[in-house]
């Protein structure tokens, strides 16, 4: 059941009823069998593999738990017959002993994800090293994915994580806790939020408030005017692009490069918006996971505000644990021995920024473009930390620049355009393609001609009138992303918010958003509406 | 309370806004097949026909029937006040429901069903369901006929509002959408004809590039179905039907022995009239190289006129369908209608267009 259909539209509004016609104490179960059914919609085999993810972690933590209220009793009723040592010594023996615990959880869930998602990858880079001595090759098996598989993992993990670290109590109930992770508006494309912020608002009293309804429903239309009127108008125009991708000039990457920024921004934050919109209905917050990223000065901050949740699970549970691992120490200290401080020092943290991103890659599709578009990602932001005395120097010497709206905006165009640069990867999905088309540029560019007398817009599969409609969607997100940032810095709440206060606006926002996405939207028959991009994740 | 009010009112009042806008927004956008596609328009035209005069002979079926029979000529030559029900690729089960429709407002006395669609026993075409079925007028067999009818790409609710279908036609928009928009359109039928003038002769007998294989000797159980509930409903209101396949350049040409054998064994069984026209075609005067307009798959208008007056015979002298010539509430209605039929014939033959 995809999220822009008008069947989900249906399951939706027939969930949203009977959550709020439900007496409160009941309510997570029916969001329970909501997501178990929107889940099962997709394929009814996705349910035992979400099914061994659930209650792994789910036993995993419970154990963890137990163990560690056990220790926390044995020690405190045998306290005062132990020595500091002993003491020690029985808080590391049950720590092993829930590591191990920890370990066999992750073990078969990254497991999981690993032989389902990467066991045709990995058979093929093998065919392609073998082939080239003449071998015969072996068959990719064809596995099946279950819906939403790298969210789930990653949100399930987390939580075994945070148990393990004591950060979060472990949750008794296995129903509810199968809810925290098939919450079915979240559980295809995220965010990856964690169980101490999801839980409280699963299971805590929901109170059917008009300042909710009339937030979540504006939200939940944004969502789907930034994925049906945006991002799938434009795909098809990325579409021609790519199809034609090797005999196409360089005008046209830059083209893709736009348009697909425009594909990816409307896709991801359209179907965040949707998730976020509808719990808010319920009167459930979820985590925000993109926060205005196209504003972003550096490629740094970019990652702050794209794929929040992503990034922070990242963060938390592999980069820190990464950096600080003893490993990392030890080559830490070789380094600060062979090659000087400087170098010892920036050895392990560039080692996990790169592994970091080669796995965030990998996270993010199991091909060569993804691991190549990641490992682009983490250069990046090491180059940018390499220059950062540079650009100390040069606002020492011009200190007014950076106050500057002009300097500002030329930053954060520098980063837009960076970032979908290496962004055109994920969009061509095919390396040397990638690198030729980009090659293209500087070689083979065309002519500014082409754009300004039509033609290169005519060779796209949109007509000039979409096209202006496409500009004039764009700037409309562009005005409001612009109007609620200001809002945020000013420390007011954002336009969606405040219209819950003039019932005449919000009703007429409502109304023209459904217009406009019914009138202007890429879907029904003769066009191919993708689902949601991260939704494939 | 009161701002609960406020806010009921707004929700109510957008809603219905919305709906209305939804609604105009669909009027403008549905095609109007009139300029492209005119085959679009002719389920529709039947209303406004048979709110003047009742029929006693109704015809059914695909693009063989509407480029084929021509009403004005068997009033014309024989009296008989008749319609043309046809769509292009009409499915047997859209015949079954455009007749189901039709004797909501008349009881022929004879129904012919062109077999030819007895072919296909699934759902086609989107494009060719919406021509036939956006045109009726809503009923209970509307709703039958799109359930029966739509196709794995397609939703039922596109129909009821096909502002859901027709969206993307926002920026082909013609004046022609706008004027047409909520008032009524041009007749571009006579009595559910569609009049082509051109010529493109037949190059040979049974254009064996054009001859489908036929792999599957049998029509399909689901169509044979359909035509025994067309039956059964003829023969529950008294009406005879008789099983028609109009002629082509060749008997070879998409209808094949094996079919016309099973047609024939079918209507001995029921008891029907079945008249093969394809081999009659030199008896009643068909020249293909000037009476086809693509070829010898489909008459044109000269055609259609000798088809006309060899049918209108049996239909009058075989199946007794009576002579309202001398009836004057007929009489006055289809005397212009022939006049309209022959100015459109000069028209389009003056004009060049076909």
């Amino acid at each position: 059941m995809s999220l822009p259909s008008l069947t989900f539209l249906v399951f939706a509004a027939l969930t949203l009823l009977v959550f709020w016609l439900t007496p409160d104490r009941w309510r997570w179960v029916v969001l329970l069998i909501a997501s178990l059914l929107f889940y099962g919609a997709g394929d009814w085999w996705y349910l035992p593999f979400v099914a061994v993810t659930v209650l792994t972690t789910w036993l995993m933590a419970r154990w963890m738990g137990q163990r560690a209220a056990r220790d926390e009793a044995d020690l405190n009723a045998r306290r005062a017959d132990m020595s500091r040592e002993e003491r020690k010594a029985f808080k590391a023996a049950g720590k092993r002993v829930r590591r191990r615990m920890l370990i066999l959880g992750l073990v078969i869930n990254f497991g999981l994800l690993a032989v389902l998602k990467y066991t045709g990858f990995a058979v093929q880079t093998v065919n392609g090293i073998t082939s080239l001595f003449h071998a015969a090759p072996l068959t990719v098996p064809s596995l099946i994915l279950p819906l939403g598989i790298s969210f789930y993992t990653f949100r399930s993990t987390a939580y075994l994580i945070d148990v393990y670290r004591g950060k979060a109590t472990p949750q008794g109930n296995l129903a509810r806790y199968a809810l925290f992770i098939t919450y079915f508006p979240a559980v295809v494309q995220g965010p990856i939020s964690r169980y101490n912020d999801l839980a409280p608002a699963l299971f805590g009293p929901h109170r059917l408030n008009w300042g909710d309804m009339s937030a979540g429903s504006v939200r939940v239309l944004w969502g789907y005017f930034k994925k049906v009127v945006v991002a799938d108008t434009a795909m098809i125009a990325v579409r021609a692009i790519v199809a034609n991708a090797g005999q196409l000039r360089g005008i046209y990457t830059v083209i893709l490069i736009l348009v697909y920024s425009a594909v990816i921004y409307g896709d991801f934050t359209g179907g965040m918006d949707i998730s976020i919109g509808l719990s808010r209905m319920m009167g459930i917050r979820l985590t925000e996971n993109f926060c205005y990223p196209f504003s972003s000065v550096s490629t740094q901050e970019y990652w702050n505000r794209w794929h929040i949740t992503m990034g922070a699970w990242f963060t938390d549970y592999v980069f820190y644990p990464l950096s600080v691992s003893g490993p990392m120490q030890k080559l830490s200290k070789w380094g600060r021995a062979h090659l000087g401080r400087a170098v010892g020092m920036r050895l392990p943290v560039y080692l996990a920024t790169l592994l970091t991103w080669f796995l965030t890659g990998l996270w993010h599709g199991a091909a060569w473009n993804f691991i190549v578009w990641g490992l682009l990602n983490g250069v990046i932001i090491l180059i940018s930390n390499e220059c950062k005395p540079l650009y100390s120097r040069f606002h020492t010497r011009f200190p007014r620049l950076a106050s500057r709206r002009w300097y500002t905006d030329l930053c954060a165009v520098r980063t837009f355009l960076l970032m979908g640069l290496v962004r055109s990867l994920d969009c061509y999905r095919d390396v040397p393609v990638t690198f030729r088309a980009w090659v293209s540029m500087l070689w083979d560019f065309g002519s500014w001609a082409d754009l300004t007398n039509g033609a290169v817009i005519r060779n796209l599969g949109l007509s000039p009138a979409v096209w202006v409609m496409l500009g004039l969607s764009v700037l409309m997100i562009f005005a409001v992303c612009r109007a609620d940032k200001a809002a945020q810095t000013a420390g007011r709440a954002p336009l969606a918010e405040r219209l819950s206060e003039h019932p005449v606006r919000w009703a007429m926002v409502c109304g023209g958003l459904v217009l406009v996405v019914l009138l202007f939207g890429s879907y029904g028959i003769g066009f191919d509406a993708s689902d949601f991009i991260y939704g494939q994740v | 309370m009161k701002k609960k009010c406020i806010r009921a009112l707004c929700i109510l009042l957008t809603l219905c806004i919305l709906i209305g806008a939804l609604w105009a927004a669909g009027r403008v956008l549905w095609p109007k097949y009139l300029t492209a596609s005119p085959e679009g328009s002719l389920t529709a035209e039947y209303y406004a026909d048979v709110a003047e005069v009742s029929h006693d002979v109704l015809f059914v079926g695909d693009c063989e029937v509407y480029e084929s029979f021509i009403p004005a000529v068997l009033w014309e030559q024989y009296g008989i006040s008749s319609y043309v029900r046809g769509s292009a690729q009409q499915l047997v089960w859209q015949s079954y429901y455009l007749l189901e429709d039709a004797l909501r407002y008349e009881t022929p006395q004879v129904v012919v069903f062109n077999v030819l669609a007895l072919k296909y026993g699934e759902p086609q075409s989107e494009a060719y369901n919406r021509m036939t079925l956006d045109g009726m007028a809503w009923s209970q067999t509307k709703v039958n006929a799109i359930r029966a009818s739509v196709t794995e790409e397609e939703s039922f609710l596109s129909y009821l509002l096909p502002v859901l279908r027709f969206h993307s036609r926002w920026d082909e928009l013609t004046a022609e959408d706008w004027r047409y928009a909520f008032g009524a359109k041009p007749t571009i039928s006579d009595s559910g004809y569609l009049m082509q003038t051109g010529i493109q002769p037949a190059d040979s007998e049974g254009d064996d590039a054009l001859h489908e294989t036929l792999t599957d000797p049998s029509l399909p159980a689901s169509a044979l179905s359909w035509l025994d509930r067309m039956a059964d409903l003829c023969e529950e209101k008294g009406i005879a039907l008789v099983l028609v396949k109009s002629p082509t350049n060749s008997w070879r040409y998409w209808w094949y022995d094996e079919w016309d054998q099973q047609i024939r064994d079918y209507a001995a069984e029921r008891g029907l009239a079945y008249y093969n026209l394809i081999p009659d075609g030199e008896a009643m005067g068909l020249d293909w190289s000037q009476d086809t307009y693509d070829g010898g798959i489909h008459l044109n208008v000269t055609g259609a006129e000798k088809l006309s007056v060899w049918f209108g015979r049996i239909l009058s002298q075989e199946l007794h369908v009576p002579d309202r010539r001398a009836e004057e509430p007929y009489a006055q209605v289809w005397d212009g209608r022939v006049s309209d039929f022959y100015d459109r014939w000069a028209s389009l033959a003056g004009s060049g267009k076909s």
